[in-house]
């Protein structure tokens, strides 16, 4: 089974080319059932890897196709590696991503953009995938940037809006500025180890001291690859733009996968970061104030989606976070719950913005729950597993994450604690603006609310139930579990754990963290619920005023401005000064003077422009033919 | 002799499309000879060994009074620049086929023409006859750009004419500089590689054959005859200029200038480095701001070839494969481009892009044809673009983790202006007049899935390209290497 890997992506890419070709005459029901048929082959293909992986001795397999790039000693294979790693990754993206594939069959129905729509949504699931299996950076970076196309193209699907393109374009550049940086670490990493497959590059990193400048440099470059793919600090901006793209796609490409490749990347090359403390530390960091501002940002947010993206970019730093205080399998973790819990709120978005007639404005709704009871039933799951009660997923990963911080720094867990009390807040903040109280849009919109058709209640039902009892994969110890995936990721990881050693937390210190952090939680959402459902209190109109916190917070920080007239202005001002200043009149204006002295002295050659080309061609042609004979008889 | 055949078979071509004087089946006629040039190479890259060096020789003595001998022959580089030149003249023929230009026996003459010239460039091993080649290839394209292009042409036209050719006078005296000193006063090229002449001299000389390349190019600061060249020029004269013609100046650096003056390069290099890399930041920005969509393109390239040039200027293998392979894709993007633009400027009837918006809903199959055009011009994986920026940029890596850095911004720049210009052209409303745009059809299609299919085909599978080119670079950078280091130079 495992040699059949390379079907994985395919599937999907014959997807892509049948609905991509075939759009302009395939029925929509053809379209809907190939697109989501070809990602569920790659699903039970990827469910057969998996099982024979866990019962398989061998844990790393690499599967090679053909000769990428051949240049001197760089030689780039185009192959596979399935792992522990890659093995669960393929689950998720290609599980998942059958879900949502299924659902946009509901979602997009009257769309005219339907079978292309299927036809990008097959090709990002070729790209992510080609990303996860890859067995080298450059084939991984194809993935990289793959993913990052589709995304540009899904987010600008609804291109006739200038706002909607101009947001799919801001991604696009964005991630390529990450991109930039991890083109140069696979530089730096073929230049120190002399091969970029992961398989050679790992061995021998693990045998290096920690804390060279050689690891750090490229462990902060990788990094910065995946601030930009996974939407942290400084290069995060562009992931609430993102939600300009259909539903489906924020939920399987800007929460579920995609953004969450920059984790992916990272836990892979564990070993080198490993080696690197200063940059964990930074990762640490920056993660956290990722998660914070994020947060800070999503409590004032009305738009439905937005309150969801600021919570997938808050949720990606608490990531991060775990990846810089070293709990590489917490984090992974957290990737999975995420992807089950955020997918599921963004489907249930889509489904109550498609009830409302497109629109996302929570001050607008109210009322919702017993018009929807499916979609309420399972976005209050998810807002419980989001906001880290147990026993469901969030719980779990989150609390792993914290576990570690607090080993690390006594400081990075508190704020993280409360970063989390806010993720709670604005979650049931969300469902209660929503769900709660009376309906608060037109009448119009009030006659057409109805619950979502099967094929999008059946995903939002199954990713309830992963929510739920997704995170008893990884139990810890102190709950009497034996965490099975870190079990089963320990290949993956064991060489960054024998540097940094197991963990030192006794039972009882686990018990108070997880006291603390719970309590926290409940606080948090009994104070949404004060507020927002049993008080009605609804956001205020733009036009009102706000208090300067809430300002500052609806407006994001004034993120965007100050990108705006730090970076963007200054570039357009210095791009027409030296078009018209330094090209035009400096280069240029010399060039011609040059040019005008030499034409004043060959004026006397004037005299031989006739002005008929049939003449020049005829001189041209005479004088080569007298040359060649001349050449000849001369000899 | 199939040297001859390839270079006086579009020669010959010329004489008979003239003859159509004007009929307009004289693009078909360009059309079929063009495929004869290019099934002909097909049967010598068959015959090719990438291992055996510089082969198909022809060498009979020729204007022996000057010294001068018809010595020309095809290895790994030669004959990529080969292939480029006779799979792109089809392929501009053809794009040209919705124009109906006046006199087109002379038009589509002149293009065979210069073909010519061009195969000479790319296999001359004579320096006299190289540089007869550089000029057989420049005078046409002047006249394709100064009779058949926009109205500012003629201004124009002489400024580009009258600094190319400056350019290729100061080449001229370097070359016949390089001729006085072998000892029999010939043109040889390898003649020129064996000697040694003095660090004062060489550099001279590197100065002297670098004018011609970086005006060529063009290298900035030597560039502002492009843009408007470019822009004024009818079509067929732009994708000439930027699909094959500005490889006679990177080619005649790797080939005319490097090894030629290895102790020239060794003191210029650097500085030569430099420019191209600020060419590449410096075009960049400036194609941020452009409204023209033609001069946009035209400032991209300066970009690209930058980076072409950077990449050569480094000299190590990674850096010179990756030129080679990029020159092949360059040609065919900018080519895609151009051609891409001119659909849309013979349908709007305007170049200015603020004048534009919402084609992508009007014609589908030209949105996505555009899209992956564009999608190899900012390198992304699986298009051609990458394999050549992958490799340029870690060439320049290997001399210098800045210049590579520097350089890199390519890839952000250029996706903001590229997708800056998609998104006005083909996204947001339609505008009055983009309302009945009509999609590709007939020889536009053919033309636009040909160079999309080329283009993910050299992405996905870009090995047996660089194979041809291997063996020659690698000699090419030892010999130089060793010539630098000091060592023998007999083994080249």
């Amino acid at each position: 089974m495992i040699n059949l890997v390379w079907l994985i992506p395919l599937f999907p890419l014959i997807g892509f080319l049948i609905n991509g070709l075939g759009r302009s005459f395939l029925p929509k029901g053809a379209v809907g059932f190939i697109g989501s048929l070809t990602v569920f082959l790659s699903f039970a293909v990827s469910l057969g890897i998996f099982f024979e992986l866990n019962g398989s001795v061998t844990k790393s397999f690499t599967i090679q196709l053909f000769d990428w790039i051949q240049v001197g000693n760089l030689s780039i294979p185009f192959s596979f590696q399935v792992d522990p790693l890659s093995s669960l990754m393929l689950l998720i993206v290609t599980g998942i991503g059958f879900l949502i594939h299924v659902y946009s069959i509901g979602y997009m129905h009257h769309d005219t953009g339907f079978a292309k729509f299927f036809s990008y949504l097959n090709l990002f699931v070729f790209f992510m995938l080609l990303l996860v299996l890859g067995s080298n950076y450059v084939v991984m970076f194809i993935g990289w940037e793959g993913v990052g196309l589709c995304s540009y193209l899904l987010i600008g699907f609804w291109f006739s809006n200038p706002a909607y393109a101009s947001a799919a374009k801001k991604a696009f550049v964005m991630n390529r500025i990450g991109d930039l940086g991890f083109l140069i670490a696979i530089f730096l990493i073929f230049n120190t180890f002399n091969s970029v497959e992961f398989a050679k590059v790992f061995p021998q990193a693990a045998s290096l001291t920690a804390g060279s400048d050689v690891i750090t440099l490229i462990t902060i470059l990788l990094f910065v690859g995946a601030t930009g793919k996974s939407a942290q600090i400084p290069l995060f901006t562009w992931l609430p733009d993102a939600m300009a793209g259909p539903t489906p796609v924020s939920a399987l490409i800007h929460a579920a996968t995609m953004v969450t490749a920059g984790i992916y990347m990272i836990a892979r090359s564990n070993i080198l970061f490993t080696l690197a403390p200063f940059t964990l530390d930074i990762i640490a960091v920056v993660g956290l104030a990722t998660a914070i501002l994020a947060a800070l940002i999503a409590i004032t947010q009305t738009d439905i989606k937005k309150v969801l993206a600021y919570s997938t970019v808050s949720q990606l730093g608490y990531m991060f976070l775990g990846l810089g205080v070293g709990a590489y399998t917490g984090a992974f973790f957290h990737v999975i719950t995420h992807a089950f819990f955020k997918a599921l709120l963004f489907l249930g978005a889509g489904s109550v913005i498609h009830a409302v007639s497109n629109e996302q404005d929570m001050r607008s709704m109210g009322g919702l729950k017993s018009k929807l009871p499916v979609t309420f039933y399972t976005m209050l799951m998810g807002t419980i597993a989001i906001s880290g009660l147990p026993p469901f997923s969030g719980f779990f990963s989150k609390d792993e994450i914290l576990a570690h911080a607090y080993e690390h720094s006594k400081l990075l867990w508190l704020i993280g604690v409360i970063g989390a009390m806010f993720t709670a807040f604005y979650m049931f903040r969300m469902l209660f603006l929503t769900f709660f109280g009376k309906f608060r849009g037109t009448t119009e919109q009030q006659a057409h609310l109805h619950e979502s058709p099967a094929s999008m209640t059946f995903p939002l039902i199954v990713l309830a139930v992963l929510s739920i009892i997704g995170g008893f994969i990884g139990v810890p110890e102190a709950l009497h579990g034996n965490h099975w995936l870190a079990g089963f990721l320990e290949p993956v990881f064991s060489a960054s754990e024998q540097r940094t050693g197991a963990s030192h937390l006794d039972h009882s210190t686990e018990y108070i963290l997880m006291t603390v952090s719970v309590i926290a939680a409940v606080v948090a959402s009994f104070i949404a619920y004060l507020r927002y459902a049993r008080n009605n209190h609804v956001p205020v109109p733009d036009t009102a005023e706000r208090t300067a916190f809430a300002n500052v917070s609806y407006n994001k920080f004034y993120i965007d401005e100050i990108y705006d007239a730090l970076i963007t202005k200054p570039l357009n001002i210095l791009s027409g000064f030296f078009y018209r200043i330094v090209d035009k009149t400096f280069i240029d204006g010399f060039v011609n003077g040059l040019g005008r002295a030499t034409a004043e002295a060959g004026k006397g050659l004037r005299l031989l422009q006739t002005g008929n080309i049939g003449f020049y061609i005829f001189i041209m042609i005479a004088g080569i033919v007298a040359l060649l004979v001349y050449g000849f008889y001369n000899i | 002799m199939e040297i001859l055949l390839l270079i006086f078979l579009p020669l010959a071509g010329a004489i008979i499309v003239s003859l159509f004087g004007k009929h307009q089946q004289a693009k078909t006629a360009a059309f079929i000879w063009s495929l004869l040039s290019l099934g002909f190479t097909g049967y010598l890259l068959d015959g090719f060994d990438p291992a055996a060096g510089t082969q198909f020789t022809v060498d009979f003595p020729w204007l022996l009074s000057l010294g001068s001998r018809f010595n020309a022959g095809i290895d790994g580089i030669s004959m990529l620049l080969v292939l480029l030149t006779n799979a792109l003249v089809p392929l501009i023929i053809l794009a040209s086929f919705s124009h109906n230009y006046k006199s087109p026996g002379a038009f589509y003459g002149l293009i065979l023409f210069m073909q010519s010239g061009l195969l000479l460039v790319f296999t001359a091993l004579d320096a006299f006859l190289f540089y007869v080649g550089w000029e057989i290839a420049l005078i046409p394209i002047y006249f394709i750009c100064a009779i058949w292009g926009g109205s500012n042409r003629i201004k124009v036209n002489i400024k580009f004419f009258i600094y190319t050719f400056a350019g290729s006078l100061i080449m001229l005296l370097g070359i016949i500089y390089m001729a006085q000193q072998t000892p029999d006063k010939t043109f040889d090229l390898l003649g020129f590689y064996q000697l040694s002449l003095s660090t004062s001299e060489q550099s001279w000389v590197f100065l002297a054959f670098f004018m011609a390349f970086a005006i060529k190019m063009p290298i900035f600061p030597f560039h502002t005859w492009q843009p408007d060249t470019y822009t004024e020029s009818p079509t067929a004269g732009t994708m000439l200029l930027s699909g094959i013609m500005l490889k006679m100046g990177t080619y005649g650096a790797i080939r005319w200038l490097i090894p030629v003056a290895p102790l020239g390069f060794a003191q210029w290099g650097q500085t030569a480095l430099t420019l191209a890399v600020i060419g590449i930041v410096y075009a960049s920005l400036i194609a941020f701001t452009q409204k023209d969509i033609k001069r946009l393109v035209a400032y991209s390239s300066i970009a690209h070839v930058g980076l072409i040039a950077a990449g050569i200027f480094v000299w190590n293998l990674q850096g010179l494969q990756g030129a080679m392979i990029q020159m092949l894709n360059h040609g065919l993007n900018v080519f895609g481009l151009f051609f891409v633009l001119d659909i849309i400027i013979r349908r709007l009837g305007t170049r200015d892009m603020d004048k534009m918006g919402g084609i992508a809903k009007m014609a589908p199959k030209f949105s996505i044809t555009f899209l992956i055009i564009l999608l190899g011009t900012v390198a992304l994986p699986l298009t051609n673009g990458f394999i050549g920026e992958f490799l340029l940029l870690m060439g320049l890596y290997n001399y210098n983790i800045w210049a590579s850095a520097i350089a890199g911004l390519t890839i952000i720049l250029g996706a903001v202006y590229m997708l800056r210009m998609y998104q006005r052209i083909m996204f947001g409303p339609s505008a009055d007049n983009t309302l009945t745009f009509a999609d590709i059809a007939g020889t536009e299609k053919v033309v636009l899935f040909v160079v999309c299919a080329l283009i993910l085909f050299i992405g996905v599978y870009p090995k047996p390209l660089l194979a041809i080119s291997e063996t020659s670079t690698r000699e090419l950078i030892d010999f130089v290497n060793g010539k630098i280091a000091g060592g023998s130079p007999t083994n080249y």
